[in-house]
């Protein structure tokens, strides 16, 4: 297997590495900080970022340094930072790793920030199950807060920078950046209608950037060791850097990889993972969580770059790579993925609210074998209706796993239904055409 | 699929809670203020306060909620709206070790639904439900962000990952025995380094 150079797993893969401050210090940490407050001035940190084409690594993808140049530049009163860390896209699991064993390297990453954007107080949102996770933090931040790199006056620059934990409380859709907002606001996490974006009307209604974990984890060393450093590493110009990737499924290996962007699925299940936990062939994969399209062995070759997986017909979304072996059912899959998206639609819209109760229950119906040949174009037509409906992408994300499947997989659609025809059971009109 | 109604059963033996009979705001007056103090405006307070209540008692007593709605200078209905967004917060008596087994399609692929089976077997109860003994409530939940650990569950604060049968019956006696167990994951990474020198 080539070895590739570790970025954000580099610290923590070291024998012996806690977290902790001293840990972090002594591994270079906190150089950038000590750098750039004060001496590089925060327009130039924003066109450093930019210029290292750094993407938001949450889901969406959107260019972080591009982001932090919506804010406005002549607004006098607070601005924040809220730092999502509300991983709740099934199949990713790389923000805990990266917060829990090595948090000095995020909170540097979110005074960074601070400093670029002109914030004063940042927010990490995480996620309410993870209480190992914000003691970590809120241990970490008050040795950071001893030490001058966090809170008032930083390094004796003049510049304050206040880092909060705040857990959510068990709300997929709080990752969504507006409704973490909202949740932040002790309110439920409903999505907020767009525009406004958070860069002029966010936390407070006041200008805020939002960013994932793994993107603040960058800027470090971005800092440190230049943009065009960055910018070469991946798959240029336009996916740059590594990725942590979330390997689940039926794998020998699953787990967390750092690789460069544009290494194809091939290479990091077979290779890093180590391949198929059994001698089953791999079935299906999922590249980016569980709101992206799944994909088939065909497009194994893929590179995982944002690129790419967008012309195969999925995206790289959150960087959850899940594999699934023969002999899995995809309406089955399908269906545990429905019903988590049913389970977490906040409600606020209803193609999404309706919608996904509807399409678990045709689910269900085909799996116990009481479907018919109309279900299929009900799910369709569902689908259509829901996604690009909705105030936020949860609607586009939920019907994924169903369109994907159906596209790949339709005769196992038919076959469930061909049984039930045969059975000549009773079978229940499809939903919504009574 | 979760509920309220199953989330809020009624007949939980409650005799484990310690009760006392200070107030909410008297008892835990320092980390209210302290809690208070990280945000510009009161509201923001709300969840981290109705964490405290629920740690006070094991959930969130209707007192707690009026309290707080006092506090912030919000009305009992914006506490309770609230609050009944979000899975994590109980509004009726728990069992002590609270299991919650994720059943998301990532964890499903490894075997949580016969982690779940094993539970159920082991305890006696169907999820939704508690065990007699006030010890034991089961949950099925959604995404837990242990993907590449399954299959995996959360015992109050704890995750507890890659479970086996073994390892279920060790953490329900260690549970039941010291009230918590030294199998519960401690600060995340997997796979582990493999080139240790």
């Amino acid at each position: 297997m080539p070895q590739h150079e570790l970025i954000l797993l580099k610290n923590m893969m070291q024998p012996g590495y806690a977290g902790s401050l001293a840990d972090y210090e002594k591994a270079g940490g906190y150089q950038a900080l000590r750098n750039t407050l004060g001496k590089v001035s925060p327009p130039d940190v924003t066109a450093m970022v930019r210029k290292s084409g750094l993407r938001g690594r949450g889901g969406a993808g959107f260019p972080t340094g591009v982001k932090w140049g919506f804010l406005p530049k002549d607004y006098q009163g607070p601005r924040y930072l809220c730092c999502n860390a509300d991983e709740s896209e099934p199949g990713t699991f790389k923000d805990r790793q990266l917060m829990e064993r090595d948090p000095h390297q995020v909170l540097e990453g979110i005074v960074l920030a601070c400093y670029a954007i002109g914030a004063e107080t940042a927010y990490i949102y995480i996620r309410g199950e993870m209480v190992l996770g914000s003691k970590i933090l809120e241990q970490a931040i008050d040795e950071a807060r001893a030490a001058g790199y966090i809170g008032k006056n930083i390094l004796g620059t003049g510049i304050n920078a206040d880092v909060w934990v705040h857990r959510g409380a068990g709300a997929y859709i709080c990752g969504e950046e507006t409704a973490l907002l909202e949740s932040l606001e002790g309110k439920r996490g409903l999505p907020r209608i767009k525009p406004p974006f958070p860069a002029t009307h966010g936390l407070y209604n006041k200008p805020t950037v939002v960013n994932n974990v793994e993107t603040l984890a960058n800027l470090p060393h971005i800092i440190s060791r230049g943009p065009d450093w960055f910018a070469a590493i991946g798959s240029p110009p336009k996916s740059t850097g590594t990725r942590v990737f979330c390997v689940s499924g039926h794998v020998k290996r699953p787990g967390n990889y750092e690789v460069p962007m544009g290494m194809t699925v091939r290479e990091l299940v077979y290779e890093h993972a180590g391949g198929m936990r059994s001698d089953k062939p791999m079935k299906a994969f999922i590249p980016g969580g569980a709101s992206a399209p799944f994909l088939t062995p065909a497009h194994l070759d893929v590179k995982l770059d944002f690129e790419h997986v967008a012309a195969a017909g999925s995206m790289l979304g959150s960087g959850g790579v899940t594999v699934m072996e023969e002999g899995t059912s995809m309406v089955w899959a399908a269906l545990r993925l429905m019903e988590f998206f049913y389970h977490e639609s906040c409600g606020k819209c209803s193609p999404c609210r309706e919608g996904s109760s509807w399409l678990v229950q045709t689910l269900r119906r085909i799996l116990a074998k009481r479907g018919r040949m109309e279900d299929l174009e009900t799910l369709l037509d569902l689908c259509k209706n829901i996604a690009g409906r909705t105030v936020c992408a949860f609607g586009d994300a939920e019907v994924a796993p169903i369109q994907s499947t159906l596209k790949h997989w339709r005769q196992e659609y038919v076959a469930l239904i061909n049984e039930a025809e045969a059975a000549n059971l009773i079978r229940p009109e499809p939903v919504g055409r009574h | 699929m979760w509920s309220w109604e199953s989330a809020t059963d009624e007949s939980v033996n409650d005799s484990w809670i310690q009760r006392d009979s200070m107030t909410f705001s008297e008892k835990y007056k320092d980390e209210i203020a302290d809690i208070l103090s990280r945000y510009p405006v009161k509201r923001s307070a709300l969840i981290p306060l109705l964490y405290v209540a629920q740690r006070d008692q094991g959930y969130v007593t209707e007192s707690a909620m009026l309290e707080i709605a006092h506090l912030l200078k919000l009305t009992p209905p914006q506490v309770y709206e609230t609050i009944t967004f979000y899975t994590m917060f109980n509004l009726k008596p728990m069992g002590k070790f609270h299991i919650q087994v994720c059943k998301s399609l990532m964890c499903a692929l490894v075997g949580s639904d016969t982690v779940i089976e094993w539970i159920k077997a082991k305890l006696g109860i169907a999820p939704g439900e508690s065990t007699a003994d006030g010890l034991f409530s089961l949950s099925v939940v959604e995404c837990l962000a242990a993907c590449g650990t399954g299959p995996m569950m959360q015992v109050n604060d704890d995750y507890y990952e890659q479970l086996t049968e073994n390892k279920l019956d060790r953490i329900l006696t260690d549970l039941r025995s010291a009230g918590t167990s030294p199998l519960k994951s401690g600060p995340f990474m997997w796979p582990e380094p493999v080139n240790v020198k």
